[in-house]
């Protein structure tokens, strides 16, 4: 043992010492207060005499506001209602034919050919199913949101750039703007800027403008400083440096901003529909998803996944075409290729009046799918009932019911087949047990706490915890991981849940997030393994998670719901689709670039296959792998929002309960429990981060 | 020397860099508030390192005359980046002065400062620091665009030191598309567009692989006896410094540790730190014909003749032809002795055992 070693041992020992009675104190107490909630009623629910009227004082905030400020929201509403009739009505106007021409022109100039084919296929696509209108109305809201959404958003980037106390300003304000549930913007909007389409407007500019700002500072702080330098020393005045050196040097990170405010403003257009009045595609869905449809809402939700398709790849092409500079090319050389298309656009207007069908797509060209679809999947549910239901029914029974109540109550003759006796609960403690005493034994105390904790759970149930007990562990969690910053930050979060009342239902939150979570990041990192492993695995799956995750996630309910019904395991399910991609993303990135060097070194070791993946890939990709976690998480936690729609009872479901029933208090105080789940276990990842990076470097604990 | 005005030009100082101090930290400017920092230069550094600042630059002072490369050489984290950075004002030094022909650039408000850079500085830069958005001759132009001077004037000048690199036929080409060594010639074309007085390199062939990097070297020494421009050199390989210096400085940890030639150098290492630089270097690469050179004993008339100033390495194939011996001229045919193959090996081993009268 060299002296070094000697040295590290001691405060070694004296921090798992630590971590292990720090640990068997909460988890004593937390056995307290399970046994002791039968007879003390207040560890069981919150006193209600504790909670503070938070919904009544939103509303009546909310109310204030109405009151005093209504004629400006008012007068900024008429402002936009002009421009976006505008555009809505130059939309409807133009022959489809010089629509499919001017987006296959940017299609083509953005990535060339074959998008373009893509474009042109797609956007006849809408006009044989009909939608084309619908499709239109929805744009026309994209179309003016998002110029918006981008200037704002560079605007405040670019202050935010300049400042560091500005940033550190912004940076909570982004991460609520994008983690509080999009339901809950809707109903404050709704009330101040009063029914119509500008509530569309002002809920996607709010919603699409945090990306460009993230994106602007980040690609104006990442010029390499050899960059400006150079700018500096060529004797760039600071608006030269600026416009000339920096943000053209940094234009492709900020065009990327443009592009996720493009989907994000899609996206928000697509929910904001829910609340109707707008004839446009997102509500066709929804309408069509409520009357049970499937076959129209499926028609409508691939129009949605067409056109988000072609909004990311054309703005992305964009941002990747770095250096096309034309600057002293000649007129026709740089605009050209745009007035001739102009000219054509002018042609097919023109000709409209000769060839009416250029204008209008005639009614018999127009094929109805939404029928032989409903009955395609009529004839496949009830081929496959048996076989869905056994899957619906036992992931229920035997995962999440005992996640949610506890193996106490999920353990019934109707359920497992079999009523819950002592020597079961018995034979489960101790297995438990005995597990973690082999991992302490081996010395895995963190693995040992886990397992405990674990059973604990397990057999309560989340929902059923007793708050002091939940309060604690989190609480003492956030210490061990992130210090006091990360504890206060959790014990903060936990009291506004239990003062405002929302704690049972944040509990289910947190229950359907936790499955959801666990089990996107499952599928999502093992299948990125294998693809990390498999180039022709890796070739399939890229296209599959693409259209994942540009699709506006609400699209992704249909299929669901379609096969299972409303209800949990539904939710589960669309949120599994949309939250799987990033742990895929990330854990394939992290292992296709795990250092060269590591790896030849370990296969000149000798390493077996699968050694090299479990012994040097994984943990080098592990920092990797876990930010495919955080996303997962926060990927999941959106969703839950969304999949309220096919019926949860969690705190999703209370964002929209309180949107449909007008009660802003309610809803509102919901969403920002979503955002601060959200933004606690994003902190919870980081702080992981933070520990796995000192670790590596200084060699501590 | 004051009647002989041509010499005056050669030896003028065209840079002066007197006493600078770089300091990091959070209040670096309490260390020259007052006239007092006159006292002991390395127990100020030590008290700023015990009261947790960093002395990036201790007290540096240097000359660069006109039309010298004036070579800057230390390893990482020596301060030598921090240096040329004050220099060019791009990092603000914490004392001292930077006279330009006379003027404190320290001084200069920012306006100033940029009419400065306009005109009278070029910088190159490790990593180029090329704009990606721009081709060569956009990138090379840019200086003077942001002059707002015509694009006829901007584009004949680019021309013209595009040209002088050798990348004529790559205008319209973008960084990305050239190899690291012709990225370098365009950082290098853009320094020179504005016809600067005075020329900074920082580690400009660093980033490239060693035959590009010699081929570069010669490039660059090339240009500068086309030019003969005022030029700040820095790098951190101790082999390139010898190659093109006219007088160089090694630094250490903030500190100048010793100035002087490269000969200077080698034969008289102010301290270990320096020695053990120069002892990697082949001498033989250093000796010249007369330091090799013995008085003639016999009838020197059949040898032929040698310049005195050439390195002895040369000799080498023609005393195998020779074995009798050279005649060694200096410039004005004078007669300085004779070479022959002892007399060769007697002053290498002279070297070798660091003795150090053979030098010139």
């Amino acid at each position: 043992m060299s002296q070094a070693d000697v040295a590290a041992a001691p405060p070694t020992a004296v921090l798992r010492g630590g971590l292990r009675w720090g640990w068997s104190g909460v988890i004593i107490f937390a056995l307290v207060c399970v046994f002791a909630q039968t007879s003390l009623g207040w560890l069981k629910t919150y006193p209600a005499s504790l909670q503070l009227p938070v919904e009544a004082w939103f509303n009546a905030g909310m109310d204030w506001i109405i009151a005093n400020f209504r004629a400006v929201f008012q007068t900024v509403t008429l402002l936009f209602t002009y421009p976006m009739g505008w555009v809505r009505e130059t939309l409807h106007w133009l022959p489809w034919s010089g629509f499919v021409l001017i987006m296959a022109a940017m299609a083509f100039k953005a990535r060339g050919v074959r998008l373009a084919a893509f474009t042109v296929l797609s956007l006849i696509y809408v006009l044989v199913v009909g939608l084309w209108a619908e499709a239109m109305n929805s744009l026309a809201l994209v179309f003016i949101s998002v110029p918006l959404a981008v200037l704002a958003g560079f605007a405040l980037g670019v202050w935010g750039y300049s400042s560091a106390r500005v940033e550190r300003a912004l940076n909570p304000v982004l991460d609520i703007a994008q983690t509080v549930p999009a339901f809950a913007y809707l109903l404050p909007i709704l009330l101040l800027f009063g029914f119509g389409p500008v509530v569309g407007l002002v809920a996607s500019v709010l919603f699409a403008f945090p990306p460009m700002v993230r994106n602007t500072i980040l690609g104006l702080r990442e010029v390499p400083s050899d960059i400006i330098e150079s700018g500096q020393m060529s004797g760039a005045t600071r608006a030269q440096l600026f416009w000339m050196v920096r943000f053209p040097a940094g234009r492709r990170q900020i065009l990327i901003g443009v592009n996720q405010t493009t989907m994000a403003s899609l996206s928000m257009v697509i929910i904001a529909s829910m609340i109707g009045g707008t004839a446009d595609i997102g509500w066709e869905v929804l309408s069509t998803m409520r009357k049970a449809e499937f076959g129209s809402s499926l028609v409508a939700g691939i129009v949605i996944a067409l056109m988000a398709m072609i909004l990311d790849r054309v703005t992305f092409g964009m941002a990747e075409q770095e250096g096309r500079n034309l600057e002293h090319r000649g007129f026709f050389q740089r605009y050209g290729f745009w007035l001739a298309v102009a000219a054509a656009v002018i042609c097919l207007i023109v000709l409209r009046s000769l060839l009416p069908i250029l204008g209008g797509w005639p009614e018999n060209w127009k094929i109805d799918f939404a029928q032989p679809l409903d009955q395609a999947i009529q004839w496949f549910i009830l081929t496959f009932k048996p076989g869905l239901e056994a899957i619906r029914n036992s992931v229920i029974f035997f995962v999440m019911l005992p996640l949610k109540i506890g193996l106490d109550k999920a353990v019934s003759p109707f359920t497992w087949g079999f009523a819950l006796q002592p020597w079961h609960t018995a034979v489960f403690v101790v297995s438990v047990l005995a597990g973690a005493a082999a991992a302490l034994r081996a010395g895995r105390t963190a693995l040992a706490v886990a397992t405990v904790l674990g059973g604990l759970v397990f057999y309560v149930g989340i929902t059923d915890m007793p708050w002091p007990a939940s309060v604690a562990i989190l609480v003492y969690f956030g210490w061990r991981m992130g210090g006091g910053g990360l504890a206060t930050g959790t014990a903060l979060a936990l009291t506004f849940l239990l003062v405002t009342g929302s704690w049972d239902k944040a509990m289910l939150s947190i229950h359907l997030a936790t499955l959801a979570v666990l089990a996107s990041f499952l599928m999502g990192s093992t299948l990125g393994i294998i693809a990390a492993q498999n180039d022709w695995f890796s070739h399939v799956m890229r296209p599959i998670n693409d259209t994942l995750q540009t699709m506006p996630p609400f699209v992704l309910l249909i299929p669901t719901v379609m096969l299972f019904k409303i209800g949990d395991f539904t939710a589960l399910l669309a949120i599994i689709s949309y939250a799987y991609v990033p742990a895929f993303r990330y854990a394939e990135h992290g292992l296709r670039h795990v250092s060269k060097e590591a790896v030849e070194a370990a296969t000149c070791i000798g390493a077996t296959p699968m050694q090299l993946l479990l012994q040097v890939k994984l943990p080098l990709a592990l920092p990797n792998i876990m930010l495919g976690l955080n996303q997962t998480i926060m990927y999941g936690i959106a969703m839950l929002v969304i999949a309220a729609l096919v019926g949860t009872s969690d705190l999703g479901q209370e964002v929209y309960v309180g949107l449909s029933a007008g009660n802003f208090g309610q809803g509102f105080i919901a969403g920002i429990g979503m955002a601060i789940i959200a933004i606690t276990a994003d902190r919870f990842c980081r702080a992981w981060q933070r520990n796995h990076e000192t670790r590596l470097q200084k060699g501590a604990s | 020397m004051i009647d002989e005005p041509n010499a005056m030009k050669a030896d003028a100082v065209k840079l002066s860099c007197r006493n600078l101090w770089k300091v990091y930290g959070s209040k670096p400017d309490y260390y020259f508030d007052t006239s007092g920092y006159s006292i002991d230069v390395d127990g100020l550094a030590g008290r700023m390192r015990k009261e947790d600042h960093v002395p990036a630059a201790i007290d540096v002072s240097f000359d660069v005359h006109v039309g010298e490369i004036f070579v800057i050489m230390g390893l990482s984290g020596s301060g030598k980046s921090t240096v040329v950075r004050c220099l060019s004002r791009l990092v603000d030094a914490s004392y001292g002065e930077v006279l330009l022909d006379g003027e404190n650039l320290l001084e200069k408000s920012p306006k100033e400062l940029i009419e400065v850079r306009r005109h009278k500085m070029g910088m190159v830069f490790q990593n180029f620091g090329l704009l990606p958005h721009l081709t060569v001759m956009e990138n090379v132009a840019f200086p003077l665009k942001l002059q707002g001077k015509r694009l006829q004037e901007q584009r004949e000048n680019a021309e013209r030191v595009i040209e002088l690199v050798g990348l004529q036929g790559r205008e319209d080409a973008f960084p990305g598309q050239l190899s690291g060594g012709q990225q370098q010639r365009v950082g290098i074309a853009r320094s020179l567009v504005v016809e600067p007085d005075i020329w900074f390199l920082d580690e400009p062939f660093s980033a490239l692989d060693p035959l590009i990097r010699h081929q570069m070297q010669d490039e660059f020494l090339r240009i500068q006896r086309v030019l003969r421009k005022s030029i700040v050199f820095i790098t951190h390989d101790f082999l390139e410094a010898l190659r093109i210096a006219d007088r160089m400085a090694i630094m250490r940890d903030g500190k100048i540790v010793q100035i002087g030639t490269p000969t200077d150098l080698i034969l008289n290492p102010a301290d270990e730190y320096v020695a053990r630089f120069t002892s990697e270097v082949p001498r033989i690469r250093l000796l010249t014909t007369a330091a090799c050179a013995v008085p003639a004993t016999g009838d020197e008339s059949a040898m032929p003749q040698v310049p005195a100033d050439g390195l002895a390495e040369n000799l080498i194939g023609k005393l195998a032809e020779h074995p009798e011996g050279l005649s060694v001229r200096d410039n004005n045919g004078a007669d300085r002795g004779i070479v022959t193959p002892a007399s060769l090996v007697k002053a290498l081993a002279a070297l070798g055992q660091g003795d150090t009268h053979v030098a010139s």
